[in-house]
């Protein structure tokens, strides 16, 4: 039986003037029909920093993610406020095509598409209206340098994506996302479905890649997030319970219901 | 015992059973096949019917069948594909889709002799635009729109979310995603199902009767111009098909040979059919192994 | 309120800038007013079709009684069908229709079931190399094959076996029984594979036989689906035109027996559309025969509706 924590003690950390944010949340709220999902979440999340989002499952951190680039139009509704260079993107006249290009999304398993290494980069540049063979080109070469699988993809660019192997994948999907030149990474799991090789690459990736984006992912894997986050937020039945950086997290939990997890009494 | 015996009888059945539908279908295949192929030549192919008894080639209705076909597939695929594209990424779960659903299925089930008489009522009659290659080629498209339109939903559908959540998560709007993403993975079940429809739309003949008609004008096949009137691509002109062929001759033909012009006629059709049906498998085979990269 | 100095950036240039980057329409937005038109319009296009279908063929249907003042009783119960002196009455074609499709179905059933047994049950491997072929074969087969074999089979064949003309219902049902038989069984076979492994493998492991497994286990628990089966195969028969038309005779009087020429709507509506002027009597009359072949595939529509509610209840149960 899980033991009842009081949702009223929590300890979320904010950040003062001097700190740039990326992203943040004002009562961030998700209902997935009557099933109230996400309860006011509040969340700061600064510039080039890997901030992780960890919790049970049922938690509501990918339910939370999901809302930051709008990619739970159409499933949940979310309410409350999203802030983006001063924008709340979560109305509803804001272009979303245009806040995903700027936020980009990579997720639990990988999923390219059915087409050539090459072209799962540049399908969605060219629908965005860049052309130029060279431009494209460095934008492939690019990004594929930036989720560290050029060396081994370079010289078969026209195989199909589907032949790759599965770590192989999930970084031509982060590599994908980049070639956006996005502002915002979020990523949902991305190692879930990987082997621990796999994982370690795709680990030394974001490390290299906080240098010019800022990240956002969901694990549930505590060792992922003490490994690369500086930031550590701990979601709980659909509450946001604690939100420290990630070595007071990892090393003296301010609440009850997060010593209880870091210790690994559930979840 | 008795249960032992029971089963061991009941098996025995089945296994009559089976062999007797097997026994039917090669029965008709070869009938038609031997009875029909002695009299197909070059000259029955290519040459033209005796307006009066209804004897001689079948050329002219060979091309009208064909060029029905793809008059059909080029009205019916845009429409099916819109509107599966509709239900498979737009609709959503509440009582004016499932009413949309229940038309296309009833739409799907009218018998093909009242869509007939539709296009017959609605071209011929109201329209006036007589019995004519367009007339049956619209109604030969309200007969194969609801089976194409839920094959396309189907293979639509059939795609993993992931990848229409990879497509609109870099900002790709959910028309491009489908069209650019979605439909390319589709492709292998959408080309099954549009070729298997063809099938299905040469052999019909019963929605045809009175919409592209019963007589096969013979045409100046050096004249490809659709609008003159001798032209094979005029669409005004009447079309009798392959199919309507068959029927005319059994039921009005004065021949005296008609049994032996029927079954050469069906052993042409039944062949064309066939051969529809093995190249849907084929195409779907070799379009599945490309897109899913397998070797 | 906690909405500190962030939201207060919110005021300056940069932020406007964003605003506006992030409000305005661009080519996603267009594409995707774009598709949502097309796909409407297609979507409308079927529906507009539909639609007019029914109230074309059902406005043109009751013509006979609310022009021609045709009493509707007397039209389905009359047996005279003479539309050029007055009288018409469609019993005789009613009675043919559901005559060749009762019949149909009642014969192919047991042969569909059989085989479906055997493609699920009994030899799934030979079920799917050899009988999946063979079914979509039959189903490939064009109406008009089916009547021109009927015509050059069946018909010389019963008038040897039984005498007179050879053509009637007899012979129309067995065209229709070929034609119905990959439809039934198709279907039936999806309903067995649809039963749960484990109701098989408690049966067997209780010591049942095969037979005993899939007489009271399987074909059970798969009935609503075989049903929906047998339905859809009755409404194939029952609109099915050209086929029958070959075979059946076309004489719209009252069948005697089961092998004299008789005619069913289809084939009534098949002979006669074409030497009738529009807005006669005779014509209208004919109309009314196709509405009633749409209200029969109508009523077929709404009876598998309701057949495969009742099974889902019975599932949930």
């Amino acid at each position: 039986m899980l033991k009842q924590y009081s949702f009223e003690k929590t300890a979320v950390q904010t950040f003062d003037d001097s700190v740039s944010l990326a992203l943040k949340t004002d009562n961030l709220q998700v209902f997935y029909g009557a099933n109230h999902a996400m309860h006011d979440a509040n969340l700061e999340f600064p510039k080039n920093q890997i901030t992780a989002l960890i919790g049970a499952s049922g938690s509501g951190k990918s339910t939370y993610l999901r809302s930051l680039n709008r990619m739970n139009d159409g499933i949940a509704t979310v309410t409350g406020k999203i802030w983006y260079h001063g924008v709340d993107i979560n109305e509803p006249d804001v272009n979303i095509y245009e806040i995903r290009r700027h936020i980009g999304m990579v997720f639990q398993r990988p999923n390219p598409f059915a087409k050539s290494i090459r072209e799962n980069i540049v399908y969605a540049l060219k629908a965005n209206g860049i052309k130029g063979k060279d431009e494209l080109a460095s934008r492939v070469e690019k990004s594929l340098k930036g989720a560290a699988l050029w060396d081994e993809v370079k010289d078969n660019l026209e195989k199909s994506a589907l032949s790759l192997s599965g770590g192989q994948q999930q970084r031509l999907c982060i590599a994908r996302s980049i070639a956006m030149e996005p502002d915002v990474l979020l990523l949902d799991e991305p190692c879930s479905a990987l082997d621990p090789i796999s994982t370690v690459k795709v680990e030394e990736t974001l490390l290299e890649l906080q240098k010019k984006y800022s990240i956002i992912i969901v694990t549930h894997n505590m060792q992922q997030a003490s490994r690369v986050s500086s930031q550590c937020a701990f979601f709980h039945l659909g509450h946001v319970m604690e939100y420290t950086p990630t070595a007071t997290m990892f090393s003296n939990p301010q609440i009850p219901v997060t010593q209880d997890y870091i210790a690994g009494s559930f979840g | 015992m008795n249960a032992k015996r029971k089963d061991f009888v009941a098996t025995v059945m089945i296994n009559l059973i089976v062999a007797a539908v097997v026994g039917i279908l090669v029965f008709l295949l070869t009938y038609i096949l031997v009875a029909g192929l002695p009299h197909v030549s070059w000259t029955f192919l290519t040459g033209t019917t005796d307006a009066f008894s209804g004897a001689g080639g079948i050329g002219v209705q060979l091309f009208n069948s064909f060029y029905l076909l793809v008059l059909t597939m080029l009205i019916s695929i845009p429409i099916s594909l819109g509107a599966g594209i509709y239900l498979a990424e737009y609709a959503k779960d509440n009582w004016r889709t499932s009413l949309i659903r229940s038309a296309i299925e009833v739409l799907s089930s009218l018998p093909s002799v009242v869509v007939g008489l539709f296009g017959f009522l609605l071209f011929v009659v109201k329209f006036k635009i007589g019995f004519s290659v367009i007339s049956g080629a619209i109604a030969l498209t309200f007969f194969n729109l609801p089976l194409l339109t839920r094959n396309i939903e189907e293979s639509l559908s059939a795609v993993s979310s992931s990848q229409r959540e990879a497509g609109l998560s870099l900002g790709l709007s959910k028309w491009k995603t489908e069209i650019g993403i979605i439909l390319p993975v589709a492709l292998p079940g959408i080309v099954t199902g549009v070729v298997l429809s063809a099938g299905r739309v040469f052999g019909e003949a019963a929605a045809l009767i009175y919409t592209a008609g019963q007589s096969a004008p013979v045409t100046n096949f050096a004249d490809w111009n659709p609008m003159n009137a001798d032209s094979p691509l005029n669409p005004l002109r009447p079309a009798e098909t392959l199919a309507v062929h068959i029927w005319k001759i059994n039921t009005e033909g004065l021949a005296t040979n008609a049994a032996a012009l029927s079954a050469a006629a069906s052993a042409v059709l039944i062949i064309a059919v066939l051969l529809f049906n093995l190249s849907a498998r084929l195409l779907g085979n070799y379009l599945y192994r490309r897109v899913t990269a397998s070797k | 309120m906690e909405q500190t100095n962030f939201q207060l950036k919110k005021q300056d240039a940069q932020s406007n800038e964003w605003s506006a980057r992030l409000h305005h329409a661009t080519r996603a937005t267009r594409e995707d007013w774009m598709g949502r038109g097309i796909s409407y319009l297609c979507i409308g296009v079927i529906i507009l079709v539909v639609a007019s279908m029914l109230w074309f063929i059902t406005s043109k249907g009751l013509a006979t009684f609310t022009q021609n003042h045709v009493n509707v009783w007397q039209f389905l119960t009359g047996t005279n069908w003479s539309p050029d002196t007055g009288h018409i009455g469609a019993a005789p074609m009613i009675v043919g229709s559901f005559a060749v499709t009762f019949a149909a179905a009642i014969v192919a059933t047991p042969f569909a079931v059989g085989t479906a047994i055997f493609m699920t049950e009994i030899s799934p491997n030979k079920g799917r190399k050899l009988l999946q072929p063979v079914i979509e074969l039959l189903v490939g087969i064009p109406s008009v094959v089916y009547g021109f074999i009927g015509l050059a089979v069946v018909v010389p064949f019963m008038r040897h076996l039984v005498g007179g003309s050879g053509f009637g219902i007899i012979s129309a049902t067995f065209v229709l029984f070929v034609m119905v038989l990959p439809t039934i069984t198709s279907m039936t076979v999806d309903s067995l594979r649809a039963v749960p492994r484990h109701y098989k493998e408690a049966s067997l492991a209780l010591g049942a036989t095969r037979w005993q497994t899939v007489s009271r286990v399987i074909l059970r628990s798969a009935t609503p689906g075989i049903l929906t089966a047998i339905i859809f195969g009755m409404a194939r028969a029952f609109g099915e035109a050209l086929a029958v038309q070959m075979v059946i005779g076309n004489a719209a009087v009252m069948p005697k027996n089961l092998i004299s020429a008789a005619s069913t709507l289809t084939s009534q509506l098949t002979s006669g559309i074409g030497d009738t002027i529009d807005g006669t009597l005779p014509n209208n009359a004919l109309w009314s025969l196709a509405l009633i072949l749409l209200l029969m595939s109508l009523f077929f529509n709404a009876l598998v509706r309701v057949i495969a509610k009742r099974g889902q209840l019975k599932h949930e149960r």
